[in-house]
């Protein structure tokens, strides 16, 4: 296996030998979202197979690797028992550190980023944080306009966040993660 | 005066890559005892047999080593060639070169120091070597057979046609095993039981053939030639010879609602039943445990209806004792129950069944007489998936390996569907399309091409049900691996093939090896297919591996004809390394005791006992007794003697001394 | 016995009413819950999505700070912290060397051995066995039971036996009088963490799911995971919207049904909280 190939770097990280899959297909077809990929996973498996770099490329720059749920039903009926989602985990860490997140992703990767920031300033999820932080970076300013109001009157939305004290600590856990992302 | 002649191979390059075997030779020539060393490139060649002859005659050798393979490999070729100089073949040892020394080590000063260690040792002991004779043992010209399905019975045939005994053994009422059940088999699409049933009505009427149904093996002791067989005729509760078949007592049975396990489920049957109507012997059995007369003491009718009073109620299982020479086991194989695959259904919706399933329905003998009807409603489906590959190719969840039937049986299926249903739609999702056999490429082509069978590359996730149909998540790897959905009226999964339930506890019994999937051991995957490591026992069919039906009986004719080797001698000739309880002349007789710890130690119950008497008949000593028939020469008993009084011949404690005294001084 | 109990973000939020209503319950079955001291978001999708290490080393924190406070065992109801806290827990006994890294981080030890429960675990244990001691207005109707995937999946790390076809959830419901009907959705994904970002995606998932739900008769989804919760009683409109047709089915918590069959109020249970209208007054 080339040493320097994606097919090498996914095996030394995640544990899964990508030349276990053999096309069965099973991961696409249990996949909730197969329909909307470009690059459906077992494709993906080949892809990493080959070992061909514009292959990895076009992997890392795919909606695919976003549009994943992490549901965990590709893993829970794969044959050879492959960790396809700790396979895309990896995928997705490395395309985002490598600023290649594909436009149609753009959308969920700022929805990620903003759950992290949010968490990195409070240590707890504080929701009117991540909305604002989401709407401003994505630009799709008037989303979910009306449930906001409907939801502060059923109480479930908070004005304050809630703070942990130990908030040296979690800064020590964010430290050097998820670099920001090159546009 | 030890004359031993040392002959060192150099196996082409196989030991000779390795150890310097020149110099392995010289050392042999320095050796006390050793008159003639040599080395040369292939000792099993007919030039090296013809030295190993010479040096016998010219130099009066009176032991030969062999510095070599294996002994597995060419012991008995060098025992031969000395055989022939005229040398007693047991003065002849091989050291093990190449096993044991070359292709375990790297090339160094220590590999040849070892195969010249190896050398030595292999001489001291060929020093105190004694002539020895083979042991000839009678052959019982009876076999027995363990299986009543195709395998079996042309296995039986074959032994019984050559003029020898079969005793053939079935467990089920009737012979014909899976191949009865089912409809059509690839690539002819002839009919199963048009073609099995001549077969099975000629082993019934074999004068050779002992048929033995509704019987199971005991227990099996002795040993190659001489087997004694324990068989358990299990009670029919019917007098066979009363009986003629005529079935009033199954159309008059009130319990009426059991599962047909020759319908897999899909029919029913009655208590006292024929398994199907071509049943060979056409004699019914009660079924005890569902038997309303056993299980509650009632009813009692098929006795009263039956015209010749072959009804015993009183009936007991019966053990048969029997002497053969030989077994074959045919025990065939089982389908994997596909419950263990949640996501598919099975058990679940009752339109989802196997492949043996499907046979039955496309059966004219089965439940719905040939049409192919969804068990849920009865209706005829218009749409049908085949799933392949469902359990095996599944480390996961089912079996590793590939079952090799499915491919063709499922192309057959979908042709037999599309032949009875016209309008009919057929999917087959599969992996690979294995069809390596004679006509098979061309059988699954017809499929495609012909009766526009939909073969779809890639697995399913899900089946699930939603408004009566069958929602099949599957995915087609050859378009980009596109999400395919089917609603269809009835999912068929090619199950994988397994061993059968009983078969580990079986292969214990015969002391045959078996493997972690409880298919039964050859003794050689490519060279010796239908042997066991078992001297005696053969092997025919799918407990083997699975396979189909003509591997079936090319198998079956081929463990026949070991079978018939083995009783064309009237003796047979075993090695005479074996165990011998030491003998002396009065009055010590022998240094046994008669403490017998040996008897019980003996894995082969081949120790007995010896009563020394006097002329007058009196008991002076009871001593043990090997049965050279029965000992395979394990050593164990020599373990346990206390007063070291039993040894192995060839193998003896003084031997195996000098071995090691030989090991250790190497200077 | 010390019980611990991470509540997560979402039961803090937008998912107060399942809070609320596992309160309610174990104070009536006479258990009490100790809440971990200063507890942090578990970084649910997005931190394994963005950042192995901080997916690891924020759930770590949770499981540290549960060992300073000497739980014997921690309850966890989101179903998705409790995925992140089991997977996390599993990565680490399997990687010692990765163990120590995270402990050094977190300047805490970390003996990586607390007994991490999920809500129906809890049940269960605490609440299952005094059920016929505490259940006044057994609840009649059909229900469908929805477990989601991070419940079961994968399952070589949650261990769960029956992961195609679960049934903790429909044994409780059966043992509250209720009828949990037999579906093939118990396990499909409802749309997961793509409520703000793909909403569509959400409403044909989890509109999949209310339909089967619906078709087969049931008068209630039950579920046990705040973000399915939201997904399919908080996005209804985009569910209508995929399935062209208004579905009323309400969704309730199993804690909530717990409440409800025990006799408390609808407002102890916090069903006043959901979007879609909870009828459920009238037996079958």
């Amino acid at each position: 296996m080339d040493k320097e190939g994606l097919s090498f770097k996914v095996s030394q990280a995640t544990g899964v030998n990508i030349r276990e899959c053999y096309q069965c297909g099973k991961c696409t077809a249990g996949c909730p979202v197969g329909e909307r990929m470009d690059l459906r996973p077992s494709v993906i498996m080949r892809m990493l197979q080959s070992g061909d770099s514009a292959s990895e490329e076009e992997i890392l720059r795919s909606n695919s690797i976003w549009l994943c749920l992490t549901c965990e039903t590709c893993y829970s009926r794969c044959p050879m028992e492959l960790d396809i989602p700790k396979v895309f985990d990896y995928l997705r860490e490395k395309s985002y550190a490598e600023g290649k997140v594909n436009a149609q992703s753009s959308d969920i990767v700022t929805f990620h980023k903003s759950f992290l920031n949010a968490v990195e300033r409070n240590g707890r999820l504080h929701e009117m944080s991540l909305i604002l932080d989401y709407k401003i970076h994505s630009g799709n300013l008037f989303q979910d306009v009306t449930l906001a109001p409907e939801m502060y009157g059923k109480g479930k939305l908070h004005i304050l966040p809630e703070r942990i004290k130990d908030r040296k600590g979690l800064a020590r856990l964010f430290k050097d993660q998820f670099k920001k992302r090159k546009s | 005066m030890s004359k031993i002649g040392v002959f060192i191979c150099h196996c082409g390059e196989n030991i000779s890559a390795t150890v310097d075997v020149a110099r392995v030779a010289e050392a042999a020539g320095q050796i006390d005892g050793v008159a003639f060393s040599t080395d040369y490139k292939y000792m099993c060649s007919d030039p090296g047999q013809t030295m190993i002859r010479q040096a016998i005659k010219e130099k009066g050798l009176t032991g030969v080593v062999v510095g070599s393979c294996s002994p597995r490999m060419h012991e008995p070729t060098f025992r031969k060639a000395c055989q022939e100089a005229g040398l007693n073949p047991f003065m002849c040892e091989m050291a093990n070169l190449r096993e044991h020394c070359s292709w375990v080590h790297d090339k160094s000063e220590a590999t040849t120091q070892k195969a010249i260690d190896l050398v030595r040792t292999l001489v001291e002991k060929v020093k105190l070597n004694k002539p020895l004779f083979s042991i000839k043992v009678p052959v019982t010209k009876t076999a027995l057979v363990i299986g009543g399905g195709i395998a079996g019975i042309q296995a039986s045939l074959d032994i019984a046609s050559a003029g020898h005994q079969v005793i053939l053994v079935e467990k089920d009422p009737s012979i014909g095993g899976h191949m009865s059940q089912l409809s059509e088999t690839f690539p002819t699409l002839d009919c199963s039981q048009c073609i099995l049933t001549p077969r099975m009505v000629e082993v019934a009427q074999h004068p050779n053939i002992t048929l033995m149904t509704y019987a199971e093996l005991e227990k099996l002791e002795g040993s190659i030639g001489n087997f004694k067989a324990t068989i358990r005729k299990k009670a029919k509760s019917i007098d066979e010879n009363l009986c003629t078949g005529c079935g009033t007592c199954i159309t008059k049975c009130p319990t009426k609602k059991i599962p047909s396990e020759f319908n897999t489920g899909l029919g029913m049957r009655t208590a006292i039943y024929v398994p199907f109507p071509q049943a060979v012997p056409n004699k019914p059995v009660i079924d005890k445990a569902n038997c309303s007369y056993y299980q509650k003491g009632k009813c009692k009718v098929c006795e009263k209806v039956c015209p010749t009073g072959a009804i015993r109620f009183d009936q007991e299982d019966e053990l048969v004792e029997l002497e053969v020479g030989a077994v074959v086991i045919a025990t065939g194989f089982d389908i994997m129950q596909p419950s263990g695959f949640p996501e598919y259904g099975y058990g679940k919706y009752k339109d989802v069944i196997t492949g043996l399933q499907f046979e039955r329905l496309a059966s004219a003998s089965g439940p719905t007489l040939g049409e192919i009807r969804r068990p849920s409603d009865g209706k005829i489906p218009e749409k049908i998936v085949f799933v392949a590959c469902a359990g095996s190719r599944d480390p996961a969840k089912g079996i590793p390996y590939c079952s090799k039937i499915c491919c063709m049986y499922t192309a057959k299926h979908a042709m037999l569907y599309q032949h009875k249903v016209h309008g009919g739609k057929s999917y087959i999702f599969y992996m690979d399309i294995r069809a390596a056999g004679k006509n098979y490429e061309e059988f699954v082509r017809r499929a495609i091409v012909e009766d526009a069978v939909n073969y779809i590359r890639g697995r399913v996730s899900k089946i699930y049900e939603e408004n009566g149909k069958l929602i099949v998540k599957g995915v087609d790897t050859l378009l980009s691996a596109k999400p395919v959905e089917i609603e269809a009226d009835m999912v068929v999964l090619a199950s994988a093939a397994v061993a059968n339930p009983g078969a580990e506890e079986l292969a214990q019994k015969m002391h045959v090896s078996y493997d972690s999937y409880n298919f039964f051991s050859e003794a050689h995957p490519k060279l010796k297919p239908v042997e066991t490591n078992t001297a005696g026992i053969f092997l025919a069919g799918a407990c083997q591996a699975p396979k189909d039906i003509p591997e079936t009986v090319a198998q079956a004719s081929g463990a026949a004809s070991k079978v018939i080797i083995l009783f064309s001698k009237d003796e047979l000739s075993r090695d005479p390394l074996i165990a011998v309880v030491n003998r002396s002349p009065a009055p010590v007789f022998s240094t046994c005791v008669g403490c017998f710890m040996c008897t019980s130690a003996c894995p082969y119950q081949a120790i007995g006992e010896e009563l020394i008497t006097n002329r007058q008949g009196k008991v002076i000593k009871k001593v043990a007794k090997v049965n050279p028939g029965l000992c395979q020469g394990c050593g164990t008993c020599v373990a346990f003697c206390r007063s070291k009084s039993i040894d192995i011949q060839g193998y003896s404690n003084e031997q195996m001394c000098a071995e090691v005294v030989a090991l250790l001084n190497n200077d | 016995m010390k019980i611990g109990f991470y509540p997560g973000c979402s039961l803090t939020g937008s998912s107060r009413e399942y809070n609320e209503s596992l309160l309610a319950i174990a104070k009536e079955a006479g258990v009490e819950l100790f809440e971990i001291k200063d507890w942090n978001c578990c970084g649910a999708t997005a931190a394994h999505n963005l950042s192995k290490e901080l997916s690891l080393s924020l759930p770590a924190r949770n499981l540290a700070l549960a060992e300073l406070e000497e739980m014997d065992e921690l309850v966890v109801p989101c179903a998705a912290c409790f995925n992140r806290l089991v997977m996390t827990q599993h990565e680490l006994s399997e990687k010692e060397d990765v163990r120590k890294v995270i402990s050094e981080k977190l300047q805490m030890p970390l003996k990586n051995n607390v007994k991490i429960y999920n809500v129906l675990q809890f049940l269960e244990k605490h609440i299952v066995p005094r059920l016929d001691q505490l259940v006044k207005n057994p609840l009649t109707y059909d229900v469908a039971c929805y477990y989601g995937c991070l419940l079961v999946r994968p399952q070589k790390v949650m261990k769960s036996d029956r992961f195609e076809d679960p049934m903790s959830m429909d044994v409780i419901m059966t043992k509250l009088g209720a009828n949990p009907i037999d579906w093939p959705f118990k396990t499909e994904c409802c749309g997961a963490g793509f409520s703000v970002s793909k909403t569509e995606i959400v409403g044909e998932l989890s509109g999949k799911i209310v339909r089967n739900a619906t078709d087969r008769g049931a008068k209630a989804i039950v579920v046990a995971c705040p973000m399915c919760h939201s997904n399919l009683d908080m996005r209804r409109p985009a569910i209508n919207t995929y399935l062209n047709m208004k579905m009323d089915i309400p969704v309730i918590y199993i804690t909530q049904a717990i409440a409800l069959a025990m006799g408390l109020t609808p407002c102890q249970a916090g069903i006043q909280r959901h979007f879609v209208p909870v009828n459920l007054t009238v037996n079958r």
